[in-house]
């Protein structure tokens, strides 16, 4: 596949490694915030070929992994309504609530579906008028515009029966929080490439010069993400820290302007919840005063939610780069992806279900 | 999650500016996929699409230019080693 095999050329990755241990002079901490990366590094190897003074430690970019457990239970809930069509991404129909997941729900008669794009939920809104028809709206910034043109055509072909349940969170506003923790221990960031497509990463600049943390805007095959590693690790050697963009192919430093020209107009930021850190300020995104009737929490009547999380969990402090997963002592035993005990092993880019993946063979 | 796959357009069904779709080729498998986010996408060019959706055009010059730099220096690598 064209824009993919070359970018897993070996020759290329085997010269990057050896450029990247050349450049070292002393031990560093890069995180890569996305877990689409956190997931190639484990497939291909990535942290095994490094040096060892490089340590990679895994950031908190999964949304399937951040969103809290009561918004699973309030989807489950949702779904278990005989009136209401619940329409999801594949990856969160496993996700654990309190007592049950979305599969359970669609195996006792649910009717859950899958969707490919939130497109797909929309058709299914037009072709069952006499439904309700909700959307899970999970994802990060890459995944809003496509939310966010959902809710839009909605309102602009006056489909009624169609809602999101929304559980949109930001990248930025949680790396700013890492950086400045007192226990901070990361020295340089791989940022999601992705996310930046639609964003840009020009909001990343301010945090770079005030934390002294060079950012990567890196992507998602070997090579891109070892030239990631090496933007960060030369600017690191040189006491440089600014924002690079190692992923120019499908990277522009303002973004897609005709996707946040949806996202601005259908979305409003707002403080919001994350699994395994908590609340964070301004960190996602509700749906704006226009579109409030699209927004499933206001249309249907929801019980209260109290949850309670695993206490033996220590994904809050992975999610952080302060513990790897391995550290942890339920790990592998009594929390498995087929039984997480919380956030990083919930979903295959979580960092715990890489690992448990791709480390537990060695 | 944030996966986003690039494939190449092969037709361009509406140009309405919201509903622009288009078929495009993942190697062999084809989607109809929503172009409402990059106008000015046309036929034969590569998309990035994440959730049915093209965010961008991959930017074919952007894209060699880094497998250029890898391969001139790797052959610099090579000379000074052999």
């Amino acid at each position: 596949m064209k824009f993919i095999d070359e970018y897993r050329n070996t020759e290329a990755i085997n010269h990057l490694t050896r450029q990247i241990a050349k450049l070292v002079t002393r031990p560093w901490s890069i995180m890569e915030v996305c877990g689409g990366q956190t997931h190639a590094i484990m497939r291909f190897g990535i942290d095994r070929i490094l040096p060892e003074t490089i340590t990679l430690l895994h950031g908190p970019g999964c949304p399937v992994c951040v969103t809290p457990l009561e918004l699973i239970d309030t989807a489950i809930e949702l779904a278990g309504n005989k009136d209401i069509i619940f329409c999801s991404f594949g990856d969160m129909l496993r996700v654990p609530g309190s007592v049950k997941d979305l599969l359970s729900v669609k195996a006792e008669g649910g009717d859950v579906r899958i969707c490919y794009s939130p497109l797909d939920a929309l058709k299914i809104a037009i072709a069952n008028k006499s439904k309700q028809v909700v959307f899970f709206a999970v994802g990060f910034e890459t995944t809003a515009p496509a939310n966010g043109m959902a809710v839009y055509q909605a309102a602009k072909l006056g489909i009624e029966n169609f809602s999101i349940l929304s559980a949109q969170v930001l990248i930025p506003p949680a790396i700013e929080l890492l950086l400045s923790s007192p226990q901070n221990k990361i020295d340089g960031f791989l940022a999601p490439g992705h996310v930046c497509t639609v964003t840009g990463y020009h909001h990343y600049e301010p945090i770079a010069q005030k934390y002294h943390a060079p950012i990567v805007v890196t992507g998602f095959e070997p090579v891109d993400i070892l030239q990631g590693i090496y933007q960060v690790i030369a600017q690191l050697e040189q006491g440089r820290a600014i924002v690079e963009n190692a992923y120019a192919r499908v990277v522009q430093r303002d973004g897609n302007p005709q996707a946040q020209k949806i996202i601005n107009d259908v979305f409003t930021v707002v403080d919001r919840k994350w699994r395994g850190f908590g609340m964070i300020k301004q960190s996602g995104y509700s749906l704006s005063e226009r579109y409030q009737i699209y927004d499933a929490g206001n249309r249907f009547k929801l019980s209260d939610k109290v949850v309670e999380e695993s206490t033996e969990c220590i994904s809050g402090l992975i999610l952080q780069g302060l513990k790897k997963p391995m550290e942890c002592p339920a790990f592998g035993i009594r929390c498995t992806p087929e039984k997480p005990l919380g956030a990083t092993m919930v979903s295959s880019e979580g960092a715990c279900a890489a690992y448990y993946r791709y480390k537990n063979a060695e | 999650m944030c996966l986003a796959v690039p494939g190449k357009i092969i037709s361009i069904e509406s140009d309405d500016p919201i509903m622009r779709t288009g078929r495009v080729d993942f190697s062999g498998v084809v989607r109809e996929i929503n172009l409402a986010y990059v106008p000015e996408a046309q036929i034969g060019e590569y998309v990035i699409v994440h959730a049915g959706f093209a965010l961008n055009i991959v930017d074919e010059e952007e894209a060699q230019k880094i497998l250029e730099s890898l391969a001139e220096i790797s052959e610099l690598d090579e000379e000074t080693e052999a």
